[in-house]
């Protein structure tokens, strides 16, 4: 229990490191925070996934955002768009709301029927889920291509004549 | 307190922190990352729920699709944030607030 407690906490501060810093910093706070989510996605019996998370979320997403950065560069940003208060404000008030529908409905949270196994789940009870994700990640690979390969410098005019 | 309360407990701070970023942050880029902790927090509520009600295996398949979608659209956000920048040579979104056409 009391290492369930630390992990929770470590997770609150990397996403804490991860939304104060600098970009770069952000990003590699982000994959601390995917290794700990891993973790916490282990112990609570969910090794597949634990997996998924580690080498997409702590690999694949930092390796990208690292690049967008490298391609971006770093810019200096001067004071937030909403005053921290009153974005605390909505945090606290977002989060109560959210404690306050929840917390009285988790003790009456049973286990119900048995689980089926999980490529059972994955191949056979959530085909429609296979298939959207299939389109998701073509539509994605094809809408990426488009974005960056739309980098064709203007013709010259020289070009232009010529033509 | 259970494990699921616990859980929940994690899952409230990390949306309340993406929620600060996505609220403070003028950078593209961190826009993002806020993105991605609330997601994160999404799908810890998902596992610690299928966890509590015996159907882990189910959680994991549907977290999965999660995941899945997520990256794409991170991906997405990443590749129109740099060709914001090339264009507009800003990330700033008060900036860009600002343009027109």
């Amino acid at each position: 229990m009391s290492l369930h407690v630390l992990l929770l906490l470590l997770a609150g501060l990397c996403a804490g490191m991860a939304v104060r810093t600098r970009p770069l910093h952000a990003a590699l706070w982000l994959a601390a925070l995917s290794a700990v989510v891993s973790i916490l996605f282990y112990r609570l019996g969910a090794p597949e996934l634990a997996v998924v998370e580690l080498s997409v979320g702590a690999g694949l997403i930092t390796v990208l955002l690292a690049f967008a950065i490298s391609m971006a560069e770093d810019e200096a940003m001067p004071a937030a768009l909403v005053p921290r208060p009153f974005a605390w404000l909505l945090v606290v008030v977002a989060g109560g709301a959210l404690l306050w529908l929840l917390l009285p409905a988790l003790p009456a949270v049973r286990q119900v029927a048995a689980d089926a196994p999980f490529v059972a789940q994955v191949w056979d009870n959530r085909q429609l889920d296979l298939v959207v994700q299939m389109v998701v990640v073509i539509t994605g690979v094809m809408g990426v291509l488009s974005l960056l390969g739309e980098t064709r410098a203007p013709e010259s005019p020289a070009v232009e004549a010529h033509q | 307190m259970t494990p699921l309360q616990l859980s929940i407990a994690g899952v409230v701070l990390l949306l309340g922190v993406g929620l600060y970023g996505l609220l403070i942050s003028r950078h593209l880029i961190k826009v993002v990352i806020a993105l991605q902790i609330m997601v994160k927090a999404a799908l810890l509520a998902l596992v610690a729920a299928g966890d509590a009600v015996g159907q882990i295996n189910l959680a994991q398949s549907i977290a999965l699709t999660v995941i899945v979608v997520d990256t794409i659209s991170a991906v997405l956000a990443l590749a129109l944030i740099v060709q914001i920048k090339r264009r507009t040579g800003t990330l700033d979104a008060a900036d860009l607030a600002q343009l027109r056409h």
